[in-house]
């Protein structure tokens, strides 16, 4: 039964790396950014929805739809102001840039929120035990995979049986030719930076209980968001979904089996991987 | 992505910089030198800021040999510093606390790991390779945090002694030994680089950087002199976390950090990349601003760096260097392109 408790802890755990990290790899399949600001947006996400919750005492749900909002907003903003500028830029530019912006948001936050960690607001509906027949187990992680698992049907909706869809994949599999085509490659960039930053921002806000909200959770998590994508494939849908479930899963049965070596399994493996498919594991057809 | 060819164009003029004779601009070259020893006089007080700023000068001056001349992108530099601060650390407790072997001993060490990680890694390249320098930082600090019983986990490494260098000089109570020794080492890793970059191998790194298919189809072993670059590159790094550990007597999980590896590709930056003194103005700056607005709240500073960072890639490439040559080539009345002083 151990077994199962691990694969469920992981996916629920996935399903939030997951909502989170779909983002960038778009960010960094399509637009060819590394952007290392995309945990900024989940944080941004989960601050605001935390402040709202406690402070205003809106209901959870809606908090995090609101916090989702602001996170696509600002993201909309900043790929307008300092993104574009960074897509004809190097590799280094581009990190230290997404870098700077990182500090920003982190300063930002922790001075109007305060340096320390934020509680995880879990409403009580979602706060106790559920019985799933062989065992009890928490209803905030069975509320994470069912939401999970929705957003990656919606996401799969919009990539797969959708026109927008449909040139998003064909932008990411070869920008030139969509661009020579007559497609506006530009407004399509915005129009999915912001989808994949309210994304983010969403995932920050209900996943605060898996991953907690605290000053340094845009570098500290960052790791994390940027294995999702460098395993899943940069660009691909599928292999994010994918490697996010199988990190998660990884990490939880590796913390949980051999405590002692804590996320070193993991990155070993993330490791070997790469060296082995550097392309990760579901990679778009531009790159396989 | 390829590189800037505003910085491309300053290394097609720098090969002349080898082989000229002596001008009266190359006093500038004794200017960051003569600072410091000034500093050494006056600056009581502060020895142990200046040691840790002559640290971080040596260690964005490892991350400029990869990062900047042979344009390996790498967020994991943190991984070699760390691993010299460990390994001269450990060496001290359990072997000998004579701070020069230390030193080569750090250096070794976190040379052979560069070499190593560099031989399975520099096959690959862009966010790849990112990646992968990214997971070989994070399994560094796993295994840091992990091997209590040699590291000291997350309470850090401490009971590091160190004897009089050379059996002469005592680490004294102010650091001004440390300061000293600091800067010889810098001083020496700084002639190494300098030559490095000049010789026909740190020329053909630059041509990697800016056409790697070109330089294969001309005969170049690509792989191989990455690979070089790269382990020069950490074990400079080593040199620094050795020194760091010697003169602190402390070692913490922190010189693993991702953090770290992320701070000093932004003082290499701040001060200009690819240019050497690029790192003594970002690493200097950096620290001071960090310890000024540092004592009033850790995140102003954040906030400071963050925004200047987003500031220089958007409008002045090239660092503070950058900015003061094109002062410098107004101030002649020559046009801003091209001048840019070859270092």
């Amino acid at each position: 039964m151990q077994v199962l408790t691990i694969l469920l802890d992981g996916i629920s755990y996935g399903m939030v790396l997951f909502i989170i990290s779909v983002g960038l790899t778009v960010t960094m399949g399509l637009m060819r950014v590394v952007n290392l600001a995309h945990g900024a947006f989940a944080m941004i996400g989960g601050y605001i929805a935390t402040v709202l919750v406690l402070q205003a005492g809106v209901p959870f749900l809606l908090s995090a739809l609101l916090a989702a909002v602001a996170a696509g907003a600002l993201g909309g903003l900043a790929e307008l102001t300092v993104y574009r500028p960074l897509y004809r830029k190097g590799e280094l530019p581009q990190v230290l840039l997404t870098i700077g912006l990182c500090f920003v948001v982190i300063a930002g936050l922790t001075l109007f929120v305060g340096p320390t960690p934020l509680p995880a607001i879990v409403p009580p509906s979602l706060d106790r035990m559920v019985d799933i027949g062989f065992r009890s187990y928490p209803a905030y992680r069975l509320f994470l995979i069912v939401v999970g698992a929705l957003l990656a049907f919606i996401v799969w909706l919009i990539v797969e049986c959708s026109l927008f869809g449909a040139r998003l994949r064909a932008a990411v599999d070869d920008p030139q030719m969509a661009r020579a085509v007559g497609m506006n490659v530009n407004r399509m960039f915005t129009v999915t930076f912001i989808g994949g930053c309210a994304l983010a921002g969403f995932g920050g806000a209900i996943g605060a209980g898996v991953l907690p909200l605290e000053p340094f959770y845009a570098l500290r998590y960052l790791v994390y968001f940027l294995i999702v994508v460098a395993v899943g494939g940069m660009g691909s849908f599928r292999g994010s979904l994918v490697a996010a479930l199988a990190i998660g899963i990884v990490d939880t049965a590796g913390r949980y089996i051999v405590p002692q070596f804590g996320g070193f399994l993991l990155y070993v493996l993330v490791f070997g991987l790469l060296l082995w498919r550097p392309n990760g594991l579901l990679p778009p057809k531009s790159v396989a | 992505m390829t590189s800037q060819p505003q910085v491309t164009d300053q290394q097609v003029f720098a090969p002349t910089a080898g082989v000229r004779s002596f001008s009266p601009a190359m006093l500038w070259h004794l200017l960051p030198w003569a600072i410091a020893l000034v500093f050494f006089f006056v600056g009581d007080g502060y020895h142990s800021l200046g040691t840790n700023i002559l640290v971080m000068i040596l260690f964005a001056l490892s991350l400029d040999l990869a990062l900047g001349y042979a344009g390996i992108i790498t967020l994991g530099h943190a991984a070699f510093f760390g691993a010299g601060a460990y390994a001269a650390g450990i060496f001290a407790i359990h072997f000998n606390a004579d701070p020069v072997l230390g030193l080569l001993v750090a250096t070794a060490v976190a040379g052979l790991l560069g070499l190593i990680t560099g031989m399975l890694i520099l096959h690959t390249r862009g966010e790849t390779l990112l990646m992968l320098t990214l997971a070989i930082a994070a399994i560094f600090y796993e295994v840091a945090n992990h091997a209590r019983w040699l590291t000291g986990g997350d309470d850090g490494l401490s009971g590091i002694r160190v004897t009089p260098v050379f059996g002469l000089f005592r680490f004294d109570l102010w650091g001004k030994t440390a300061f000293l020794y600091a800067l010889a080492v810098l001083f020496i890793w700084f002639v190494i680089a300098a030559f490095v970059v000049r010789s026909p191998f740190g020329r053909s790194l630059d041509g990697i950087r800016q056409n790697t298919k070109r330089m294969r189809a001309i005969g170049t072993p690509v792989w191989w002199r990455l690979v070089a670059m790269y382990a020069l590159s950490a074990a400079m790094a080593g040199s620094a976390g050795a020194l760091t550990a010697q003169s602190t007597r402390l070692v913490g999980l922190s010189t693993l950090e991702l953090l770290t590896s992320g701070i000093v590709a932004v003082m290499l930056v701040l001060g200009g990349e690819r240019r050497l003194y690029g790192a003594f103005i970002g690493a200097t700056i950096y620290v001071i601003v960090q310890d000024t607005a540092g004592s009033i709240s850790p995140f102003i500073w954040m906030f400071v760096i963050g925004f200047l960072l987003i500031l220089i890639v958007l409008f002045f490439e090239g660092g503070l260097m950058g900015i003061i040559d094109s002062v410098v080539a107004k101030l002649k009345g020559k046009t801003a392109g091209q001048t840019g002083k070859p270092t």
